[in-house]
């Protein structure tokens, strides 16, 4: 009677570990707190464990869409003080069958995020053995940043040319209008060609000291 | 030249503004982007601090002497290459020819580089950096597949920058964001130079005090992070054996030639604007030993950071295997750390050999991390770039040492073009009715659309093609011409006669027996080895395919008929030139001779006939 009784009580553990012994529809899950966390890292114990079950069941709830998944129904197994361990998903219609392994990845993969997020862990520190994660979707730009530093870079060197190009024309042009200007001024009075001679000013030129119009000596 | 011809061509010659943009001018021209990635990459591979010794001989006797008589020449006869040359004998007016064309050349390839340091450059903006991680395949299942098996950093430059095709065969196509970049280089060459020395002399203020400002933050910065003594000590410790080794004092030789910019003609033209008393003689050692103490000044921080590395990847490859181990062995998270890996190794090979050898743990030495070596585009855009993302404030980092690199690469491009445009204003090559600011331009858009070969699928291959070929045996050939010319027909005594009026002294012995025998000698020698070197192995290049089987390895191809004649023509067209117009000349002047009456005689004056009066006066 007692051992009838005990095997009552005891079959349903037994049952369940070796549903998740044995079962290919279970998963690795690998942890690696103190790479994630450093000194802030907790210890894993019951409660931890705990927590993660029931993030499992909140998976299975929000892919199935049936509000019938409970902490009974996330099977673990094989725990190491890596820490890692194996677990297994059952049906809540039935506690001897298990999820297809496939119904399980999907889920597991649409709430990582909120998995993640409960341990405070990510993708690198919180492995699934065999779901590889979602690698986030590249940013994608409108304008890509570098055309934006080329436009900024190209746009600076074109305003400089032309800078420079319009001091040197407008330079030249200053250079011609004074020669320009400078023949008009004399065009007035005399037909000037522009010699060193008529720029000494004046028509009646320069008074020659060294000449003296003083002609006592050289009369003969 | 008459007196008025000469002054009225003193007047239209641009000047410096002063000594100091003059100086910076020719520092910047000589420090380029050898001295950052050649310097030290010779210097680990020939033992460290050893490699000094064959490299400052080189310097005091080939370096120092060719540079001062190119600064000399150039100062004393005031015009680009190629007046120059035809002043001290027309025999020799080819060897200005070979250097404008030269300098063109080495310009087209030059200013690649900067396009890629551009467009490096510009993503150093971007959070995270662009090379730092693969991208995302395109169902966004996994990593590019080519990039998994490379690393990051090689996949960037090979894959996102310059998309390059397997081998030279396959041209591929024009790769447009480098063209971009392309125009963007040219376009900022074209405005220092709008106004010629007038801008440029500005502009060096900056390209030429930037770098050194950069690499003392660079020094700063390196010599505090870890593994960066591991590095430096890697880089100095001598290793005397090596100086046996010709091949040592070969790459020294060639290392202080190529680093002094010498053989180009810009140097030459930079001087001729000089004021004819100038001490060019200081200018020459000055420029010289500032060249290469920043060789040496540069090579700090980059074996600092190169030893950083060489410790993160030393330690990630230790990480990787602790992972593996933990994982296998279920062990607690953190507890094998790097200090008692060894332990635990042992340890668990000795309970569970099997399982262990079955992970196929790595095998992590430090001393092979800091083995790979690298140069050249490999240093900077692979190796260097992959340090900066390790580096806590990646993006700064990586927009100072770009700005380094073009800034380095920009002054050096004032002496290539220079090189170029001083020798065809001189001949007056330029129409009446050009002003010079649009021949410039005309230049930069002649060399853009040249150059966009090497935006091609294939151009990183042709670039090296130029980088082997161009910049080597032409510039040593020009360079044993150059002081043959002077020495032997402008002469020494009417070379130091210039000299002494343009310093105040005649040039002391060191330089006349440098001159006249130890540097033709070492350049004869220099040149006659390098070929010798060059001719013996079958000429091959490394390639990038991601078809091939050992792929990430490179598969080495040789180079194909065609290819090979490319590469002997760029080799010799340039200095064929100097042959060319020397048997041109000395035909002319055969012929000259032969019928006489070439040139008419100016003083023959047919309208004085002898008579007979003055004749009889003559009798008495």
């Amino acid at each position: 009677m007692l051992t009838a009784v005990l095997l009552l009580i005891l079959l349903p553990p037994m049952v369940a570990q070796d549903l998740c012994k044995d079962s290919t529809d279970g998963f690795k899950v690998r942890l690696s707190i103190k790479t994630a966390l450093g000194d802030n890292a907790y210890d894993w114990n019951e409660s931890e464990m705990f927590l993660f079950q029931s993030t499992l069941a909140f998976a299975m709830r929000r892919h199935t869409e049936q509000d019938t998944y409970n902490i009974a129904n996330i099977l673990v197994c094989n725990n190491t003080p890596r820490v890692s361990f194996v677990f297994v998903v059952t049906s809540p219609d039935d506690p001897t069958k298990l999820i297809p392994k496939e119904q399980v990845e999907e889920a597991v993969r649409k709430s990582k995020h909120r998995i993640n997020s409960a341990f405070l862990l990510s993708d690198m520190t919180l492995e699934f053995i065999g779901i590889p994660p979602t690698l986030a979707t590249p940013i994608t730009y409108d304008t890509p940043p570098w055309l934006i530093v080329f436009g900024v870079v190209i746009g600076a060197v074109a305003v400089g040319i032309l800078a420079l190009l319009m001091s040197t024309v407008s330079k030249r042009r200053r250079a011609k209008n004074k020669d320009a200007g400078f023949a008009e001024e004399d065009d007035g009075r005399v037909k000037e060609n522009g010699t060193a001679l008529s720029s000494l000013g004046g028509k009646d030129g320069v008074y020659n000291q060294a000449f003296s119009n003083d002609d006592r000596f050289t009369q003969l | 030249m008459d007196t008025a011809s000469e002054a009225s061509s003193a007047q239209d010659r641009p000047k410096w503004d002063n000594k100091v943009q003059y100086l910076l001018t020719c520092i910047g021209f000589a420090v380029g982007l050898g001295n950052v990635w050649r310097f030290p990459y010779l210097c680990q591979i020939y033992g460290g601090g050893a490699f000094l010794i064959p490299y400052l001989i080189a310097l005091v006797f080939e370096g120092l002497p060719l540079l001062y008589l190119e600064l000399a020449i150039g100062q004393s006869l005031r015009k680009g290459s190629i007046g120059v040359w035809h002043s001290i004998s027309p025999l020799l007016g080819g060897v200005g020819v070979a250097s404008m064309f030269l300098s063109f050349l080495v310009g087209l390839f030059y200013n690649m580089i900067l396009a890629w340091v551009l467009w490096y450059f510009f993503h150093s903006f971007e959070e995270p950096l662009p090379w730092s991680r693969c991208p995302v395949n395109d169902n966004n299942t996994g990593y590019v597949e080519e990039c998994v098996l490379s690393t990051p950093v090689n996949y960037y430059w090979y894959r996102q920058t310059l998309n390059i095709s397997p081998d030279i065969e396959q041209s591929g196509s024009l790769q447009w964001w480098l063209v971009l970049c392309l125009a963007s280089a040219w376009s900022i060459v074209y405005i220092c130079f709008i106004r010629g020395i007038e801008t440029i002399g500005k502009a060096v203020y900056v390209t030429a005090t930037f770098p050194y400002l950069v690499l003392t933050i660079f020094i700063v910065r390196a010599l505090t992070l870890p593994g960066a003594t591991d590095g430096l000590r890697y880089l100095f410790t001598p290793d005397w054996t090596l100086l046996m080794d010709p091949q040592v004092w070969l790459d020294a030789a060639t290392q202080i030639f190529f680093s002094l910019s010498l053989a180009f003609g810009g140097l030459i033209a930079f001087s001729s604007y000089n004021p004819k008393k100038n001490n060019c003689e200081r200018d020459a050692v000055l420029v010289g030993c500032i060249n290469s103490a920043t060789s040496l000044y540069a090579s700090i921080p980059i074996f600092a950071i190169l030893g950083f590395k060489a410790t993160s990847n030393f330690n990630s490859c230790v990480d990787g295997n602790i992972l593996d181990l933990t994982n296998a062995f279920d062990i607690a998270d953190k507890n094998i750390t790097s200090e008692n890996y060894q332990n635990w190794l042992t340890y668990l090979n000795s309970s569970d050999p099997d399982k262990v050898s079955s992970l196929n743990l790595k095998h992590c030495d430090l001393q092979n991390f800091l083995d790979q070596s690298a140069s050249g585009t490999g240093l900077a855009f692979i190796v260097f770039t992959e340090a900066v993302t390790e580096m806590p404030g990646s993006q700064v980092w990586a927009v100072l040492f770009f700005v380094m690199l073009f800034s380095l690469g920009l002054s050096s491009m004032f002496g290539n073009l220079e090189g170029v445009l001083t020798p065809l204003l001189d001949l007056h090559m330029v129409p009446k009715w050009m002003p010079k600011e649009l021949f410039t331009g005309l230049i930069c858009v002649l060399s853009f659309l040249v150059a966009l070969i090497f935006t091609l699928g294939s151009g990183n291959y042709w670039l090296e093609i130029f980088n082997s070929y161009v910049g080597s045996v032409p510039l040593l050939v020009i360079a044993f011409f150059e002081i043959i010319g002077v020495v032997c027909f402008y002469g020494m005594k009417q070379f130091s006669d210039d000299i002494e009026h343009m310093t105040g002294r005649r040039p002391n012995l060191y330089w006349r027996v440098c001159w006249m025998g130890i540097s033709p000698l070492m350049l004869l020698v220099v040149l006659v080895a390098y070929v010798a070197v060059q001719v013996q192995k079958h000429p091959t290049y490394p390639t990038w395919d991601p078809k091939y089987e050992n792929f990430p390895e490179s598969e080495v191809k040789p180079y194909s008929d065609w290819v090979f004649a490319i590469c002997v023509l760029l080799s010799s067209v340039p200095v064929l030139s100097i042959p060319i117009v020397a048997v041109y000349r000395l035909i002319r002047r055969q012929t000259r001779s032969q019928t006489g009456t070439g040139y008419p005689n100016p003083y023959s004056n047919r309208a004085f006939a002898p008579d007979a009066q003055t004749e009889s006066f003559k009798a008495l």
